[in-house]
């Protein structure tokens, strides 16, 4: 997740790079590198919530595999809180991505279940691919649905969407009389994670590598761009801090995935029908950073590249501060709202997948409350309901706080409906937290 | 300079109605090159609703546009703009969450060659135009609300003429300004003037507008009372002309004008 907290930082705020030399030390750091103090913020309230449980529960939460297990857990609403940005950011909000994940999921699972096998022969190499896309179309036109009635016929994206959760959860069950779908293709269950769904040591390390590269060329590419329009620049010491704090990030995250180990019986059946002799004391073979995970950091970087860096992205924020403006000044606003719900209709399928494959079936329940996750990572994550604010990356991060607190509960035996009364709170309070941030900000 | 007898724009009998209210009836207003021409009334006068229909945001439902004196169709703000017509507006429609030059490009950004924004070259141009506009703006960084009431209309000032407006209308230009920052932009307004382009201004107080006219056309329930060089009537004989409808010897009676028993 480092490089994604670093492509946010050309969002924060810069004026204080005209470097005032007044201030302590701690501001003073602050305003060098730039980094944006709401988003410390957020990765602060994270430790504290995974280090409070890792007490809690005696040990069992900071462990490799627990973190493994989250980063998995998370990808799912993550990849739907991105999209959930947009939508929020263009004060609208998308209460069918849950019933959009199912609908989607089970169109996918029946195609590479029923449908695909018979017209392309079984185990056909690109029935998960075929499926997926199959999938990504039918949600896609989901949300041109969704953002066609909002944008043109004027009906508020809170009922459209609401109708949306009725029709496509009915729509569900109608695609199967309520059946389950399953066992899904052996390639497509590779999104879900697991061991199999996982790149391995080797693989980790070289995704690990390419991110730390990528972090050294965002930071020249910046400093190349301020000095040509000879715009204040980041002292040099700073520069080094973030790539330091990125790379020690990055590498941290590909340690902690290869550190969780293959269990012991797949380990085992790995090593009968590779003739590999069972060692002493096991095989250890390390999972690696899980598919779903990578899936959900490359929409994130994808979307935090369209949120700021095309004139798409721009229009959703300016017409987020001010509709009529944004109109006014001759942006399609109808055109850009359609687009937005498009988007997340694609962002809801590839979700689908993630989850389908990770259960290995496709229900008629699957994405359910998940509407309602996603919009509280995308709120958590610091996007504003009154529009104009948000950024993916505090989105996600967002999911992960969610998915953090559940998981941790889980570990300490509480029940459902008290989890769910904690997340209700935490909601609450977060969004009050940031009114107060906001308030003092200003 | 062009030729001085074609008009730059002339908007001839417009109508147009919302749910049966005539808000403009059969207005005709015109404007030279090189020329200030206030158009003035009450709120409610249908002044910046006409106005509206050149800028864009409003369809009249009758009546010929002329730029040059070519028929000019105008459906939306993006057509508006393609015959270098900008608009401040009294809202100052700026985007309040994104800065300075995300406002002065919105709608037509900059891009790299790969099609990404060239927020760099963007930010560039806007401290070249702001420099020259208002040299004490700084805060470019910054959400344009984080800003005071003066700097914002430079920002919606420097939006108009950074794409080399011809005709420039502004809808109330000072009703949010100090007297210091109302001065600033009286000596742009005459600045722009000497540059060949074409200003509306749109008021319904007099005193704004009235020395930096060379015209003025007043409005009235939706129809133009009737227009006058600002030299050839007093400010008092305007002002009867926005009240009462009269027109003083010196200006030329429209439609609304009131009917001499």
């Amino acid at each position: 997740m480092a490089d994604m907290t670093h492509s946010t930082t050309p969002q924060a705020s810069e004026t204080t790079t005209t470097a005032r030399p007044e201030g302590n030390p701690v501001a003073r750091f602050f305003r060098a590198t730039e980094i944006d103090t709401r988003m410390l913020g957020m990765i602060g309230a994270l430790l504290i919530i995974w280090i409070g449980f890792h007490i809690l529960t005696g040990g069992l939460f900071l462990t490799a595999r627990n973190l493994w297990n989250l980063s998995v857990q998370t990808a799912s609403v993550a990849v739907m809180a991105t999209g959930m940005v947009l939508v929020i950011v263009t004060r609208n909000i998308d209460l069918s991505v849950g019933s959009i994940l199912g609908f989607t999921g089970m169109i996918m699972g029946v195609l590479q279940a029923q449908y695909l096998p018979q017209l392309l022969g079984f185990d056909h190499p690109a029935i998960w691919a075929v499926a997926l896309i199959g999938g990504i179309i039918v949600g896609g036109l989901i949300g041109t649905l969704h953002g066609v009635i909002i944008a043109f016929l004027s009906v508020p994206s809170f009922i459209v969407t609401l109708g949306g959760l009725l029709v496509w959860r009915g729509a569900t069950w109608f695609v199967t009389s309520g059946q389950t779908v399953a066992p899904m293709n052996p390639s497509f269950r590779l999104m879900g994670g697991g061991a199999e769904g996982s790149i391995g040591e080797t693989w980790s390390w070289v995704v690990g590598l390419i991110a730390c590269l990528a972090i050294v060329a965002a930071i020249i590419n910046a400093r190349h761009q301020r000095k040509r329009f000879h715009f204040p620049r980041r002292p040099l010491w700073a520069e080094f801090v973030l790539a330091g704090l990125g790379f020690v990030t990055v590498i941290g995250a590909v340690m902690v995935a290869n550190a969780y180990f293959w269990p012991i019986n797949i380990a085992r059946r790995y090593a009968e029908a590779n003739g590999i002799a069972w060692p002493e004391g096991g095989l250890q073979i390390p999972h690696g950073i899980a598919i779903p995970v990578l899936m959900a950091i490359a929409v994130g970087i994808v979307m935090t590249f369209i949120a700021t860096r095309l004139r798409f992205g721009r229009y959703v924020f300016a017409i987020g501060g001010n509709p009529e403006a944004a109109e006014l000044a001759g942006i399609k606003t109808r055109w850009v709202t359609v687009k937005i719900f498009a988007l997340m209709g694609v962002l809801c399928a590839i979700a689908a997948a993630i989850s389908t494959a990770r259960l290995n079936a496709a229900t008629n329940a699957q994405g359910e409350l998940d509407e309602l996750y996603t919009i509280a990572a995308a709120v958590i994550g610091g996007t504003s309901l009154s529009g104009g604010m948000g950024t993916i990356a505090g989105a996600m991060l967002g999911a992960l706080v969610m998915q953090s607190l559940q998981s941790g509960m889980v570990l300490l035996g509480i029940d459902t409906p008290f989890q769910r009364i904690v997340v209700g709170i935490v909601l609450v309070t977060a969004v009050w937290l940031d009114t107060v941030y906001r308030a003092r900000a200003k | 300079m062009t030729d001085q007898n074609i008009p730059l724009v002339e908007m001839k009998d417009i109508s147009i109605s919302f749910g049966g209210i005539h808000a403009v009836e059969k207005a005709t207003i015109d404007l030279f090159p090189g020329e200030v021409v206030a158009v003035l009334g009450h709120n409610g006068a249908g002044k910046s609703t006409l106005i509206k229909i050149l800028s864009g945001a409003y369809r009249r439902d009758g009546g010929d546009i002329l730029i040059n004196g070519e028929a000019a169709e105008i459906k939306n703000p993006r057509d508006a703009k393609k015959y270098g017509i900008e608009t401040i507006y009294q809202t100052l429609a700026v985007a309040d969450n994104v800065d300075a030059a995300a406002n002065l490009y919105l709608g037509r950004e900059l891009r790299t060659k790969w099609g990404t924004l060239d927020d760099v070259a963007m930010e560039a141009n806007t401290r070249e135009v702001m420099g020259r506009l208002n040299p004490n703006f700084r805060r470019f960084k910054e959400p344009v609300k984080a800003l005071s009431g003066g700097q914002r209309q430079s920002v919606a000032i420097a939006r108009a003429i950074l794409f080399d407006a011809r005709i420039l209308i502004m809808d109330e230009p000072t009703a949010a300004l100090g007297p210091q920052e109302t001065a600033q932009v009286g000596d742009l307004i005459k600045q722009l003037k000497r540059e060949g382009i074409g200003i509306f201004l749109i008021s319904h107080d007099i005193h704004d507008v009235f020395d930096l006219a060379d015209r003025v056309f007043v409005m009235k329930n939706g129809k133009v009372v009737g227009h006058a060089r600002t030299q050839d009537v007093t400010k008092d004989e305007v002002l009867g002309m926005i009240i009462l409808g009269k027109v003083p010897p010196g200006a030329v009676p429209g439609p609304g004008a009131m009917k001499v028993a």
